[in-house]
């Protein structure tokens, strides 16, 4: 075979890859801290959000309306309070999230005719958790509302078999319980093929320049694309190995099904790495050192992760910025692999962002190629 | 019948924004000899040897070796070449024989040819006994000698050495030297190598001074010698100081030297008298104590200053 250069080439980028062991475990490890991290804290399921009662009311009615929030575990009642500069205090010093403020007179109001009132209190520093205890709160006390309601009509002599004029009824598909986690392993699988074929391969093209190794490689009579593959090979490798870490940890922890054929993941996950590896190759060709290249290629991958619906939903977004995000091919592997992944869909269900990345991938690995000389000027 | 040039490079020219870096610089290499580069620091060496192997690219000018255009067929052309950069460039990381390993293979050396290949050229350098220790915990001299090893492992017939001794102590350098001698003897092959030191220049067979990326002398380092052959005189006595600056005075003397405890002085022209006059001049006034005044063959040394100085012009 007239290739032993390419072979010699990927046995020498393995050779130090094996023997730089702090390197080596980052990569093995990094993926399965982010996926704790994100798995685990980067959960926006709100839960036994602290909650101080100030009831002075303090009648059969009131605790029956107690017992609905407790109930729920949105809420734990942590506090109750005789005054309302408690509350307030309890608030201020964020001991308590929300405060539930019951007038005098509730029971009574209840079981008359008149509507009876009761204040909540919510704690809106942070957004989301106002955003969940604000629809908890409304909920818990409509249902509340509804159920007094029968029962007047139906001392009233109205009997309601336990039927509303209208019925909702949900079903959510593919993630029934609402896991946060089925949303972010797809998408940790994502960010970390992108960051770590892009920075590692940067790294490993820059090092030889760093390092004046560069000089020796270009009087050899390896071509420019044989260096290309070369150095993004045993990267490949690696990240498709990441790949699988991330799928098999993301079920056993997560239980995050794969319900799409495991084959079409890890072949659409090679054409995916096909742009990220051309990003850090052509980071590689403007950067000197490794720091600068580690430099740029977080300069592209910090609003690849914020504009490709990794943390934020993109219907979400300003129209201009989901323009943007279409630049990110990012956006259409998260797509494609959360798709695969949840919905177990074939390729025809994802075929335009497949066609995207695909164009993407050619194109970066085309630029970079290009751009990649074996010159020092 | 004119045999074929290794390296037949003409009219280099390379620029960094406005500096001039090599300026229609000629280089030619015979087989079976070593053409030296001579030239301070920033006179464009490094670049001149970048360019001959199409490290970076001409601003103007042709190369060819072995016959082959650098231009076209730059990878065909460089399977000919061995190359050792200034700085050492072998994988830290890699052990002796790993490295010799790659660069044999990547330079189209098959799974059956490496091997032996690799002994050999090792227990040339004499780097056998440490093939498998890491290059980054190698001497600095054993480093160059790994160096010299990966630009040979391919029998390249041309050899191009950017400083290959800088760093290493002389009893290295004369090694290093003597390998270089016996490869060019016995296999016939062309090298071009760069050095600050004259010492390294006058092993040369042919050398070629520079300055400010232009060629401003150039021959066997005896005919180089032979052009300022009367013109240097050798002055030795107390205080040196003293007679150092009654002799930039003197009539006739264009430039002093001190070379450790002696002085050299050039004359602007071979008169015969240059020594006798020098005596009295420096004599007279007193307080000087001259051991000696005596006309000398230049050294290369002398040469190189010279013509830095612009003497000559020869094109």
């Amino acid at each position: 075979m007239q290739n032993s250069r390419l072979f010699a080439l990927i046995r020498k980028e393995f050779i130090q890859i094996l023997r730089d062991p702090r390197t080596l475990a980052l990569v093995l490890v990094i993926p399965i801290m982010q996926l704790l991290l994100l798995g685990y804290a980067a959960t926006n399921d709100v839960r036994n959000v602290p909650m101080a009662v100030f009831d002075q009311d303090r009648s059969p009615a009131s605790r029956e309306l107690l017992d609905a929030y407790r109930a729920a575990d949105y809420f734990s009642i942590a506090y109750d309070v005789t005054t309302e500069a408690d509350l307030q205090r309890l608030i201020e010093d964020g001991k308590a999230g929300l405060g539930l403020i019951i007038p005098p007179g509730f029971g009574a109001a209840i079981h008359g005719s008149e509507p009876a009132a009761v204040l909540f209190i919510i704690d809106g520093s942070d957004p989301s958790v106002a955003a969940t205890g604000l629809s908890a709160a409304q909920l818990i006390g409509q249902n509340f509302g509804v159920k007094v309601q029968t029962q007047r009509l139906a001392r009233s002599g109205i009997p309601l078999n336990g039927a509303l004029p209208l019925q909702v009824h949900t079903q959510i598909w593919y993630n029934p319980d609402l896991h946060d986690s089925y949303f972010m392993v797809p998408g940790i699988i994502g960010m970390i093929l992108y960051a770590i074929t892009s920075i590692l391969t940067a790294n490993a093209v820059v090092r030889e320049r760093e390092r004046g190794t560069i000089e020796q490689l270009i009087i050899t009579p390896i071509r420019p694309w044989e260096l290309v593959v070369g150095k993004i090979a045993p990267y490949t490798i690696l990240a498709l190995l990441n790949t699988v870490e991330v799928l098999v940890m993301g079920s056993l922890l997560f239980g995050v099904p794969i319900r799409g054929s495991l084959f079409l993941i890890l072949a659409l996950s090679g054409v995916f790495l096909l742009t990220s590896l051309g990003i850090g190759l052509l980071a590689s060709t403007v950067a000197n050192t490794q720091q600068e290249a580690m430099l740029t290629v977080w300069m592209t991958m910090l609003p690849a992760l914020f504009l490709s619906g990794f943390f934020f939903p993109l219907q979400a977004m300003p129209k201009p910025l989901q323009i943007i995000s279409y630049l990110f091919p990012l956006r259409y592997y998260l797509n494609i692999i959360r798709t695969l992944m949840l919905k177990g869909t074939s390729i025809l269900a994802v075929w335009p962002d497949v066609l995207a990345m695909t164009v993407f991938g050619i194109a970066l690995m085309a630029l970079a190629s290009v751009r990649f000389r074996k010159r020092l000027d | 019948m004119a045999e074929l040039n290794l390296l037949d490079a003409r009219g280099l020219s390379k620029s960094f924004g406005a500096v001039k870096a090599v300026d229609g610089l000629d280089l030619l290499v015979a087989p079976g000899e070593i053409v030296g580069l001579v030239g301070p620091d920033g006179a464009g060496k490094t670049t001149a040897l970048r360019l001959v192997c199409g490290a970076l690219r001409l601003d103007a000018g042709e190369v060819s070796i072995v016959g082959i255009d650098l231009r076209r067929e730059a990878d065909r052309a460089r399977e000919h070449i061995g190359y050792l950069s200034q700085r050492f460039s072998m994988y830290e990381d890699l052990s002796v024989l790993e490295n010799i390993r790659f660069f044999a293979e990547v330079r189209g050396l098959k799974q059956d040819e490496w091997e032996p290949r690799a002994r050999e050229i090792l227990d040339f350098v004499g780097l056998g006994p440490f093939a498998d220790r890491r290059a980054g915990q190698l001497s600095g001299g054993m480093k160059q000698k790994l160096g010299l090893a990966g630009a040979l492992v391919h029998h390249p017939k041309l050899l191009l050495l950017d400083e290959p001794t800088g760093g290493v102590d002389p009893v290295t350098r004369q090694d290093f030297w003597q390998l270089l001698i016996r490869r060019v003897a016995t296999e016939g092959v062309g090298v071009l190598v760069s050095t600050p030191y004259m010492d390294e220049a006058a092993r040369c067979s042919r050398v070629i001074l520079m300055q400010k990326g232009k060629q401003v002398a150039a021959g066997t380092p005896a005919s180089l010698r032979e052009r300022l052959a009367g013109r240097i005189l050798e002055v030795r006595g107390t205080p040196l100081a003293e007679l150092r600056h009654r002799s930039a005075k003197l009539p006739g003397v264009e430039d002093v030297q001190t070379f450790g405890d002696r002085l050299h002085l050039r004359l602007a022209a071979a008169t015969g008298e240059g020594a006798q006059q020098a005596q009295s001049g420096l004599a007279a006034g007193g307080g000087v104590n001259i051991e000696l005044v005596r006309l000398i063959p230049p050294q290369l040394e002398d040469v190189f200053i010279a013509f830095a100085a612009g003497e000559g012009k020869d094109g």
